[in-house]
């Protein structure tokens, strides 16, 4: 008797689910049908379709993942196509998701995916051995494959210019580092930003600290209050979101002195609105990696049948795939545009090797 | 007595079902399609073999985590501490796994057994806390999680790389990766290690149900002071509940080190694997079998989830809020037990 009671309690549940849900569907099917009509459509026609995996950061993340994403749209958006079809992102929560994403994408029947970010580094490589027939992308670190093309950024290029802009601007003849995490991409950073600084004055002190990964702001800031606390007055910061903390110092700085000089160089994006404090902006200039640019290119080289397969690209700063942005004019004068322009005609004619590690920069160093 | 075990049965179904209802509910108000949706779940996680695969190799560490926080609860211990054991577990693993050469039928079971040592180290520190000073264990094991975080970093980094931010792969003769199950599945991860996580459910089982230790346990569960006048030793308990708790969580870790990845890499962030296993062990209402089932509900729901932006068109932010709508509900089981009550109580009258 108690039994069959329950059993009532729960069909009559369970009837009263299936209704709503039946219910609710009958208003919305409308515009979902045709969603999927639209993305049955792509599979049909022959057209040429492209899809990126983030990593943990996401599309909204300010940084490169955004930048990549932005790319691809502009992409689509110059070929006529919407997003579900012709393109599209599949976001990863954390690293056991990458090799579901690649899978399903490929298996979508998708030509082109690209990994966002060197922790995609093993799934693509995994991925593009198990599908021969189709294409790969990967974005800040090279995987070797006939089916994958390697899209590298010259970063260490542009933070010598940061450097020199850095070195120019200071008044303290103090300077700040502030990395991500400590690997191999984040030291071509490093390196590049001392380097240039270093031609600039051979004298001038280098404050390095790395945060330990990219997601922490409260490290970020902690850091930073401690280097502008002992006489840095401007901070680089290679630190995706950590980065953050290091603007939130330098803006609650400047809110509390406004007379005081502190500045902070961004990266990944123009980082200019991330400054703005009242009628001040602390953001001296930022290292700008065209990701966008990237993708845009490798995704037209792979419609238009010379997909760079097997070969690594590498954007730097002749094509503008790495610049300086001067977008805060107040901070960044003439003078120094014209030095920083100056630097660079002589990396692009190739009259400097710009380091990429921490051993090149020490012959670098002493051949100054 | 009857109706206790029908509850038991009764009320995760009940909370799993008024989660995807209420799932469905947030896609209608927001304009999506919920049957789409779900198809698209559904599809994700068992539509074709490459996903089936996927759901078992993500279901695995959860049975695992899953056992090692129920086991705890049994004895009325609150395991939080089995993410820091998963990672200990995983690197011991894996440091097993690349620095040992050993013939197969060594390398495996001595990577597994040392993991699982780790993780019961781990779990070792909160029980003999607990047990000898009274702190919460609680506390111990949030610490210690953090513990586990920064220094396995900082040995993955100094110890076994010169500053790489990933371990070399392990050795084959450690790998739990097995080329005919990715061949069934194209090309998923799922590896042996299902085998070893069913295996342990069923030592889990045993333990509990079978044994003096079980029974010991489960009386300073309910009744700590009843069981110390009854003459059982609960310092001893204390400590090898959590013994046994930490070395089940330590075997998810080396799950993910020797089927999943074979390598470890830095991390800025915790795995969640130990978190979730707290959800699975209150779904699956802390026995063995209740904790596999729940472990592949959960393992489903998170590898399908990752289908609904794609085929349903659903973003990934209301994704992530179904999913933890579904994980709210299976959560409030004591809620939804007291509506059940209610319920029958006025039936009675």
């Amino acid at each position: 008797m108690q039994k069959s009671k329950h059993i009532l309690v729960l069909v009559l549940v369970l009837s009263l689910g299936v209704i709503l849900v039946a219910c609710g569907s009958s208003g919305t099917n409308k515009s979902n049908n045709d969603k999927s009509d639209e993305a049955g459509g792509d599979d049909k026609s022959k057209d040429y379709s492209v899809a990126l995996v983030t990593d943990e950061g996401g599309v909204d993340d300010k940084s490169f993942n955004q930048s990549a994403w932005e790319g691809l749209q502009a992409w689509g958006k110059e070929q006529g196509l919407s997003k579900g079809k012709g393109f599209d992102y599949a976001q990863s929560d954390n690293e056991s998701d990458y090799l579901p994403n690649l899978t399903r994408l490929t298996k979508d029947g998708y030509d082109l995916i690209f990994g966002v970010g060197f922790l995609l580094q093993d799934s693509v490589s995994k991925v593009a051995k198990q599908n021969p027939d189709t294409n790969y992308a990967i974005v800040d670190t090279v995987v070797e494959a006939p089916n994958v093309a390697s899209i590298t950024f010259a970063e260490h290029e542009g933070s010598f210019l940061a450097g020199v802009a850095a070195a120019m601007k200071t008044k303290t003849d103090k300077l700040g580092f502030v990395g991500g995490v400590d690997s191999e991409l984040i030291n071509k950073f490093e390196v590049g930003f001392v380097a240039g600084a270093k031609s600039v004055n051979p004298n001038i002190n280098i404050d390095i600290q790395y945060v330990g990964n990219f997601s922490s702001a409260a490290d970020g800031k902690l850091i930073a209050t401690r280097m502008y606390k002992d006489g840095a007055d401007i901070i680089y910061h290679a630190a995706g979101a950590a980065g953050n903390g290091v603007f939130a110092q330098a803006k609650d700085l400047k809110k509390n002195a406004p007379e005081r000089e502190i500045w902070v160089i961004g990266v990944d994006r123009d980082q200019h609105d991330e400054g703005k404090i009242g009628e001040h902006n602390v953001a001296l200039t930022s290292m700008v990696k065209r990701v966008d640019l990237s993708v845009q290119e490798v995704s037209k080289l792979g419609i238009e049948g010379d997909f760079p397969g097997g070969k690594i690209l590498e954007f730097g700063l002749e094509d503008d795939g790495v610049f300086l942005a001067s977008t805060n004019e107040d901070a960044y004068p003439e003078e120094i545009k014209v030095k920083v322009e100056e630097w660079k005609e002589k990396i692009v004619n190739g009259d400097i090797e710009v380091p990429k590690t921490r051993d090149e920069l020490k012959k670098f160093e002493e051949s100054l | 007595m009857m109706t206790n075990k029908w509850f038991n049965i009764l009320v995760p179904i009940f909370s799993v079902f008024t989660g995807l209802l209420s799932g469905a509910i947030i896609m209608l108000l927001f304009g999506y399609n919920p049957i789409q949706g779900y198809i698209a779940l559904f599809q994700g996680a068992f539509g074709d073999p490459y996903f089936f695969g996927e759901t078992i190799r993500q279901t695995t560490p959860y049975i695992l985590t899953g056992l090692a926080i129920a086991f705890a609860f049994r004895a009325g211990l609150f395991n939080i501490g089995a993410e820091g054991q998963v990672i200990v577990g995983w690197l011991a693993a894996v440091w097993i796994g690349t620095t040992v050469d050993a013939p197969m039928y060594i390398h495996l079971p001595l990577a597994l057994l040392v993991a699982a040592l780790a993780g019961a180290l781990w779990g070792f520190i909160p029980g003999l806390l607990k047990a000898s000073l009274g702190v919460h264990e609680v506390i111990v094991t949030i610490m210690l999680n953090y513990v586990a975080l920064y220094s396995t970093n900082a040995i993955i980094r100094n110890v076994l790389t010169e500053s790489a931010d990933k371990t070399d792969m392990i050795a084959p003769t450690a790998s739990l990766a097995s080329a005919w199950l990715e061949n069934l599945t194209y090309f998923s991860r799922m590896h042996y290690g299902i085998f070893l996580a069913v295996i342990a459910a069923v030592v889990m089982w045993f333990i509990i149900d079978r044994t003096n230790l079980g029974f010991e346990l489960k009386a300073v569960g309910y009744n700590r002071y009843a069981s110390k006048y009854a003459g059982m030793s609960v310092k001893r308990n204390i400590i090898l509940t959590m013994i046994i708790s930490g070395a089940f969580a330590g075997l998810a870790g080396s799950m993910e080190g020797l089927g999943t990845y074979g390598n470890m890499t830095v991390s800025s962030g915790f795995s969640n694997l130990g978190f979730d296993g707290i959800a699975v062990a209150l779904l699956g209402a802390n026995n063995a079998i209740g904790v596999i089932l729940a472990a592949l509900l959960f393992g489903a729901l998170k590898v399908g989830a990752l289908n609904m932006p794609t085929q349903a068109g659903v973003p990934n932010e209301l994704v992530d809020i179904i999913i933890a709508l579904i994980i709210f509900f299976v959560a409030s089981s004591y809620l939804i037990r007291w509506i059940i009550l209610r319920f029958k109580g006025r039936g009675n009258k």
